[in-house]
């Protein structure tokens, strides 16, 4: 599945109310080393369809980056049943992502 | 069995790759993070030469894609050990062990940490390492920079147009660093100095709220901040490999411009060396005698 663009608007629906796992993905634009997760993140979408993945950029979305906390980007944080689970911070090679999902 | 097993895929450990490559050695990578090391944060590199304004990260890219290119093998793992034996070497991480002719020991150097209780929990919840990468989310909030060389009175100007106090805590009266950047703080009027202090307490509810500052004569104060930024020099990682390659006192492993450590086939490259002047090109020019020095001792 494609990675889905989440703002404050579609967050709820998106993330909190979702039925399956999500992976939301913080970052920047300006972020090196979040350029360099894009491609795993969006790797771990194609591979898994049984999840949903998610982006969240924190320059138009502070509100929620400031909501769960998230002050250091790349931030890779995993919702199950609307309830956070897991996170990490800054890049991470792919198995670690992968591992987050617990699945 | 690989020719040649670099740990550590920054600048040093890249060029290496991509000289051994050329000389057509096998060549394994083996990165615990993300490949380019620490310069990926850099939002400009100004001083690479026939390069005057690449971005860390697509400076970083740009030497993986050669790297990879010319056939290097990369594996995202990290090496915990090298055994050494008088016939071969291997390099262990958590996933297998790697057998090679020889090894080229890149692990570059860490942000030294304060040492408080709760410091690792509190990363990417209001302490920091890096003002460049995550100040962004310090928009009119007050925050604190702890050091006294260059990169702490750069991290505390650049927050001053960010956040709304920036307070600089140093251990000293003076700074080490530039004249000219202490000059520039002491006009910002949201500049606040804390000389002859260190941090000695983290007070947090899931986002660090404040910290405790101890100074030199005794007295304690709390001070309220969102944000701790800590820019206290870096440390080098070798303890993994002091069993096989000697080290100095803080830590860097010893070697000399030929790359060369005190064990046969084992070299080192980049800021993990013994040197004094730890940049990108003397990173990238040790990576080059490095892969040279282990080719030639292949050959023997
Ligand atoms: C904020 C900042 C700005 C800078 N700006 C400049 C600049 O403008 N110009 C300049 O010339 N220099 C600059 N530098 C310095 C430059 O980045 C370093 O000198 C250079 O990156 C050193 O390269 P290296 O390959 O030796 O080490 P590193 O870049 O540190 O790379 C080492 C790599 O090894 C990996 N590693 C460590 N241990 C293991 C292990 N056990 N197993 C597997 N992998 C491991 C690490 O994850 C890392 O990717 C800057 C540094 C910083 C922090």
């Amino acid at each position: 599945m494609a990675v889905i663009k989440v703002t404050t608007e579609n967050f709820e629906k998106e993330v909190l109310n979702s039925d399956v796992t999500v992976l939301a993905d913080f970052n920047a634009d300006w972020c090196g080393p979040c350029r360099m997760l894009k491609p795993i993140v969006e790797e771990i979408a194609e591979e898994n369809p049984n999840i949903k993945v998610v982006s969240i950029n924190i320059d138009d979305e502070d509100e929620l980056a400031d909501e769960y906390d998230v002050a250091s980007i790349p931030c890779v944080v995993v919702f199950k049943n609307g309830v956070e689970v897991e996170r990490s911070i800054g890049f991470r090679p792919k198995d670690a992502i992968v591992e987050l999902l617990g699945e | 069995m690989y020719d040649i097993v670099i740990i550590g895929a920054g600048p040093a450990g890249l060029t290496a790759a991509i000289h051994a490559r050329r000389a057509e050695k096998s060549v394994l990578v083996l990165e615990a993070s993300s490949y380019g090391g620490q310069i990926i944060n850099t939002p400009v590199i100004e001083n690479y030469p026939a390069a005057a304004d690449i971005s860390g990260f697509d400076f970083a890219q740009s030497i993986y894609n050669q790297a990879v290119k010319l056939g290097a093998e990369i594996k995202f793992e990290k090496a915990i050990r090298i055994e050494n034996t008088e016939y071969d070497k291997s390099v262990v991480t958590p996933k297998g062990s790697y057998k090679c002719k020889a090894v080229i020991i890149a692990t570059g150097s860490l942000n030294r940490k304060l040492g408080l209780d709760n410091e690792d929990n509190l990363a990417g919840r209001g302490v920091s390492y890096c003002a460049t990468c995550d100040g962004a989310f310090y928009k009119n909030k007050p925050v604190a920079v702890v050091g006294g060389g260059n990169t702490a009175l750069e991290d505390a100007l650049y927050l001053a147009d960010i956040a709304q106090t920036v307070y600089l805590i140093h251990r000293r009266d003076t700074f080490r660093g530039e004249e000219a950047t202490v000059s520039k703080l002491k006009q910002r009027d949201n500049v606040k100095f804390i000389l002859n202090s260190t941090v000695t307490k983290l007070n947090a509810e899931k986002r660090l709220k404040s910290i405790e500052v101890t100074s030199t004569d005794g007295s304690t104060q709390t001070i309220e901040v969102n944000g701790l930024f800590t820019a206290i020099g870096r440390i080098p990682e070798n303890q993994s490999f002091a069993d096989v390659v000697s080290l100095d006192k803080d830590g860097y492993i010893i070697a000399d411009e030929t790359c060369k450590t005190n064990a046969k086939g084992i070299f080192t490259a980049g800021d993990n060396r013994t040197k004094s002047v730890r940049q990108l090109v003397t990173a990238a020019s040790d990576g080059a005698i490095a892969a040279t020095e282990a080719i030639k001792y292949i050959a023997e």
